[in-house]
């Protein structure tokens, strides 16, 4: 991913920034036209901006409209930056930083899952090892042989992380993830929330 | 109004529809059906430009004059990208434009058929919004919904892209719905929120050492935002400074006038920014040419932001009141806020005020008069005094140090009669920029403040004017360099002027003739006011080739990474003082 971004916001900003750099999840909402993804990734790369995960679907079929979920790094200026740039896009209806808006509810952090499919192949002790880890893990096989397995796994990325490290040593062949996809808890629409600095 | 037609009728229809009656263009295979319809009417009428870059700036200059988006018709492929400067240009500036580009028929899309291009691929980050219109029945909504994207909210510039194939489809056309501000997704903020703008009126009443920073957003809210910017100025009785783009807003022959801030600003301008206790922003974006060093940008201040684009806010420099709205809403307010309470004008203020005729008196702008060679300053002086009460007066510029100069130079007393690319610095936006705001404004007298080098780079555009009966005067300051270029490099790289000397430039002269328009030359001071008299008179486009000073820098100037209170003065400007006044963290800088 790009560089940071906080040394370009003019080329006149010479005082270093002590700023913490943030992890915040974007939850955004826009019409499914052609194009809308590219808007906004081209957003993110135009402007120096970091995307660590990114996913998008359909989610309301009648209404055109899809769902981005983008989890970001940045200071806490980069990312309202971000959160305003997004909503100047015109396909774009909502966009709620779900960071944010847990803080303000006293949550450390909002819903967050992803999911991913892990390829593993061997033999012997390390074979059973593998299916004994992802019994811990809660992953299910959903394809094996005797050669090979593969794991479905759910949770949040860091607990995917794990999985994909431990895994490495025991035949570990390839890993495909979704990106994460989140909702705030409570019983609060998106729109409805919350989200202001 | 429903009717069947073909596409190409459609886009026609919907130009009406939307109040246009001036297209700038330039045609080619994928635009034909549009072009054949242009011609079996009257009401638009379509200028044809020489080089779709002049079409844009063209538009541009059309919309900044009038305050209308302009229209522009090109071509795909090399149409369309030739078009690209522009548009960035008016992204930049925020300038409403609505541009239509011909694509290859929608089967042919993705092939690397002939003129094909990713047109909106290549567009969207240098729109607001672009569309690629696959299918006719969809035509009439995106032609409507680009207009109102293009003209509302934060101005800025549209594509839309059309394949041959749907120009000759048939459909159903249908006007605008009655309320744009339906759009599903997009809905620019207008009215500024109350809480704030009465805190705002409140810091205001207090403040000892005020000023208001504008911006092109004043002029870009409308007639009625400069009208209530200048009643609160007056009500308040607080000093005005003004970026480059919205010179005009607030008259320059009006008492509290700083002059323009910024990189060649004024210093009486720049350093109130530096020593205010509060500053109201409204409609400026804190650009890097305007607040030099940022860590030592107006470190005492409490910061007021108003701008109808929430991205602006917080973006270089932190504010302590945000306020999202559109200039004109709450201007209103403040005024309407600022009366109720029947806040005066305070006495605190003259200490200020003392300060400010002391930073005043420094006379910034003076420079060495010279009897046998033309000064630059002094023809833009000899200019403003020619044209000085005049109302219908548009003047365009280049890009370079004649339009610094220009800026400081001549007094502009009303919004849009000012154009000139400030976000972008495009040279060659000038002369089809004064085309455009003379075939809005017939009658006018448009001027175009040209360099050297940046009147060759839509030159063409002479050729336009003589078709059309347009007169635009081209007032030249010949230096026979890139002036901006050779006065950076002589403060950041000893003096080597790698490239920036024209050798064997044009006769500027001949060049006029040749393209049936009037030439003039002048080389002593003493001849211009009859010459500038015998431009202006000329019925027809004047190429006006003014041989000033060569090595003249532009001065007032904060140097790279230096802050407000440390400008450059003409009068301290030694060799020695430019050669050394850009430090190494400096020298980075753009
Ligand atoms: C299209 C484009 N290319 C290059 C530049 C960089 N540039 C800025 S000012 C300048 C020199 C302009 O020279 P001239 O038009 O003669 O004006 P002067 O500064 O001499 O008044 C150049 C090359 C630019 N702004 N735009």
């Amino acid at each position: 991913m790009n560089a940071q971004k906080t040394d370009a916001l003019s080329a006149y900003f010479l005082a270093e920034t002590s700023d913490v750099q943030e992890t915040h999840t974007l939850s955004i909402i826009v019409d499914n036209e052609p194009g809308v993804l590219a808007r906004v990734i081209g957003l993110f790369s135009g402007r120096g901006y970091n995307i660590d995960s990114l996913s998008v679907s359909e989610t309301e079929h009648e209404k055109h409209v899809s769902r981005i979920t983008i989890v970001t790094t940045g200071t806490p200026q980069v990312i309202e930056q971000i959160r305003h740039q997004l909503d100047r896009l015109v396909p774009v209806h909502i966009v709620r930083d779900l960071t944010v808006a847990a803080k303000h509810t006293s949550q450390e952090k909002p819903l967050e899952r992803e999911l991913a499919l892990i390829k593993v192949r061997g033999e012997g002790e390390k074979r059973l090892e593998a299916l004994r880890l992802s019994d811990a893990f809660k992953a299910t096989v959903i394809d094996a042989t005797v050669e090979h397995f593969v794991f479905e796994i759910t949770g949040r990325t860091n607990k995917i992380d794990q999985f994909i490290e431990i895994l490495s040593p025991l035949g570990l062949v390839e890993v495909s993830r979704t990106g994460v996809a989140a909702l705030a808890r409570g019983g609060q629409a998106l729109k409805d929330l919350h989200d202001e600095i | 109004m429903q009717r069947e037609m073909t596409g190409a009728e459609m886009v026609l229809q919907a130009l009406r529809d939307n109040g246009v009656e001036h297209v700038f263009g330039y045609p080619g295979g994928a635009v034909l059906p549009i072009y054949d319809e242009l011609i079996q009417q009257d009401d638009i009428q379509h200028i044809l430009v020489r080089h779709e870059q002049g079409a844009g700036h063209a538009a541009e200059g059309y919309a900044r004059s009038t305050g209308k988006a302009g229209v522009a018709l090109v071509t795909s492929g090399p149409g369309a990208t030739n078009m690209v400067t522009a548009l960035t240009d008016a992204m930049l500036d925020s300038i409403p434009m609505v541009c239509i580009t011909g694509q290859v028929p929608t089967n042919l899309v993705g092939s690397d058929a002939f003129q094909e291009c990713d047109t909106v691929g290549i567009t969207r980050p240098c729109t607001k919004h672009n569309w690629l219109v696959k299918d006719v029945k969809d035509l009439p909504r995106v032609l409507h919904e680009a207009f109102y994207v293009a003209t509302s909210g934060r101005p800025g510039p549209v594509v839309v892209d059309i394949p041959k194939d749907v120009q000759f489809a048939t459909g159903t056309y249908e006007k605008a719905q009655t309320n744009p501000s339906a759009h599903k997704s997009y809905r620019p903020q207008l009215k500024g929120e109350m809480t704030a703008i009465r805190a705002a009126v409140e810091l205001m009443s207090k403040a000892k050492r005020p000023v208001f920073y504008t911006g092109g957003g004043v002029v870009n809210s409308g007639p009625a935002a400069s009208q209530l910017l200048r009643e609160l100025v007056d009500l308040t009785g607080f000093p005005l400074t003004s970026t480059l783009m919205g010179l005009g807003a607030y008259p320059a022959s009006g008492e509290q006038w700083l002059g323009m801030l910024g990189m060649h600003g004024t210093y009486e301008a720049n350093m109130a920014m530096h020593d205010c206790d509060l500053m109201i922003c409204i409609g400026a974006r804190f650009d890097d040419r305007i607040t030099g060093r940022l860590d030592k940008f107006s470190p005492n201040s409490t910061k007021i932001h108003v701008d109808i684009d929430p991205s602006s806010i917080n973006k270089i420099v932190h504010v302590d009141l945000p306020i999202v709205g559109d200039v004109a809403h709450v201007l209103e307010d403040m005024v309407r806020i600022w009366r109720a309470s029947s806040f005066r004008s305070q006495p605190e203020l003259k200490g200020w005020q003392t300060q400010i005729s002391k930073w005043r008196a420094r006379d910034c702008l003076s420079y060495s008069e010279n009897n046998d060679v033309i000064m630059p300053q002094y023809a833009l002086q000899r200019l403003n005094a020619a044209i000085k009460g005049r109302k219908d007066v548009y003047i365009s510029t280049e890009v370079g140090q004649h339009q610094m100069w220009a800026a400081q130079y001549l007094g502009f007393e009303s919004p849009n009669h000012w154009l000139t690319s400030g976000g972008f610095g495009t040279m060659g936006y000038g002369l089809p920029a004064a085309i455009g705001a003379q075939v809005a404004h017939p009658d006018a007298l448009c001027i175009n403040v040209a360099g050297d080098a940046s009147i060759l780079m839509n030159i063409q555009e002479m050729s336009t004017a003589v078709q059309h009966g347009l007169a635009p005067k081209t007032f030249i300051l010949n230096n026979s360099y890139m002036g901006m270029v050779r006065q950076w490099q002589q403060l950041l790289h000893g003096n080597r002027l790698s490239h920036s000397y024209t050798d064997s430039l044009p006769d500027f002269v001949k060049l006029a003739e040749a393209y049936g328009g009037k030439g003039i030359r002048v080389t002593k001071p003493a001849e211009l006011d009859d010459a500038i008299q015998e431009m202006i008179e000329a019925p027809g486009p004047v190429l006006f080739d003014c041989r000033v000073a060569q090595l003249t820098n532009c001065f007032p100037m904060i140097p790279s990474g230096k802050a407000h209170n440390e400008m450059l003065l003409p009068d301290e400007a030694t060799d020695e003082a430019v050669a050394n006044a850009i430090d190494t963290a400096g020298k980075s800088l753009v």
